[in-house]
């Protein structure tokens, strides 16, 4: 008896498929897939240190990769996420103090997440590309 | 009716949980966070201000001591924090026998990785 009632597939929840998203839910696991995006660049970071202490012509590859069209598209993508991180944490760890769990502060929170890791992946690249002139 | 406690006076006592490590995670998860907040901000303002610099000019700023320092600490604060979000990625989403393979391999490989990546940093600093 029980067996069989384990056998039948059971509904999962939160049912995905009908669930209308919400800036909640998808910041959630935004924060979670940025969080592995990030874990994949920090892999990046080392190869490019590796690169570094190896010599001019190791660095120079790693550089010519980094720099390429692809290279340039991957880290803009990188450096959203970073972003997006690093305002979700900083919005975890105010939840941390038991504060700011309002469904309005939630979403003023949420939305303030989106627009400073806009501003600041955008302000990243512009001070970037004008330092290099 | 009186609820009636599950867990022995002892494990009361020493509050750590079925899974034996108390808070462990959730902390360091939070400390590392708070180390990585100044230290990613650093690194971002770094490579903001190297773009296009050539290897040598590079080498000296890395080699001199206060980016040594922000660069390792950067390593260890990023792979803990790594290592202790993938578990729970992966906590979350492998349930067949390859969990544990996955996990252990996700540890060692974030182990390895902060290594190579300090000392490549530390021969950088002392011109290995």
């Amino acid at each position: 008896m029980s067996s069989l009632r384990a056998k039948r597939p059971r509904p999962l929840s939160p049912n995905i498929q009908i669930y209308r998203p919400q800036l909640t839910s998808v910041l959630s696991i935004v924060n979670r897939i940025t969080g592995v995006v990030l874990s994949a660049s920090a892999v990046v970071l080392v190869v490019w240190l590796i690169a570094a202490a190896s010599g001019p012509e190791a660095y120079a590859a790693a550089q010519g990769a980094i720099t390429s069209w692809i290279g340039e598209s991957v880290l803009f993508g990188c450096t959203f996420a970073l972003f997006l991180h690093l305002c979700g944490g900083i919005r975890h760890l105010v939840w941390d103090t038991v504060h700011g769990f309002e469904l309005g502060s939630i979403y003023a929170s949420g939305w303030a997440v989106v627009a400073a890791s806009l501003v600041l992946t955008v302000a990243a690249w512009a001070l970037s590309l004008a330092l290099a002139g | 009716m009186d609820r009636l406690p599950t867990r022995s006076p002892l494990a009361r006592a020493i509050g750590l949980g079925s899974a034996k490590e108390g808070v462990e995670h959730w902390w360091v998860e939070r400390v590392s966070a708070v180390a990585l907040v100044p230290l990613t901000l650093w690194f971002v303002a770094s490579i903001i201000g190297h773009t296009y610099s050539d290897y040598a000019t590079f080498i000296v700023w890395l080699g001199t001591p206060i980016n040594t320092i922000l660069m390792i600490l950067l390593q260890v604060a990023l792979f803990r924090h790594t290592a202790l979000g993938l578990q729970v990625v992966i906590e979350d989403y492998v349930h067949s026998g390859a969990k544990f393979a996955v996990l252990v391999t996700m540890r060692l490989g974030c182990f390895s990785l902060a290594i190579a990546g300090i000392i490549a940093t530390l021969r950088i600093a002392f011109g290995g």
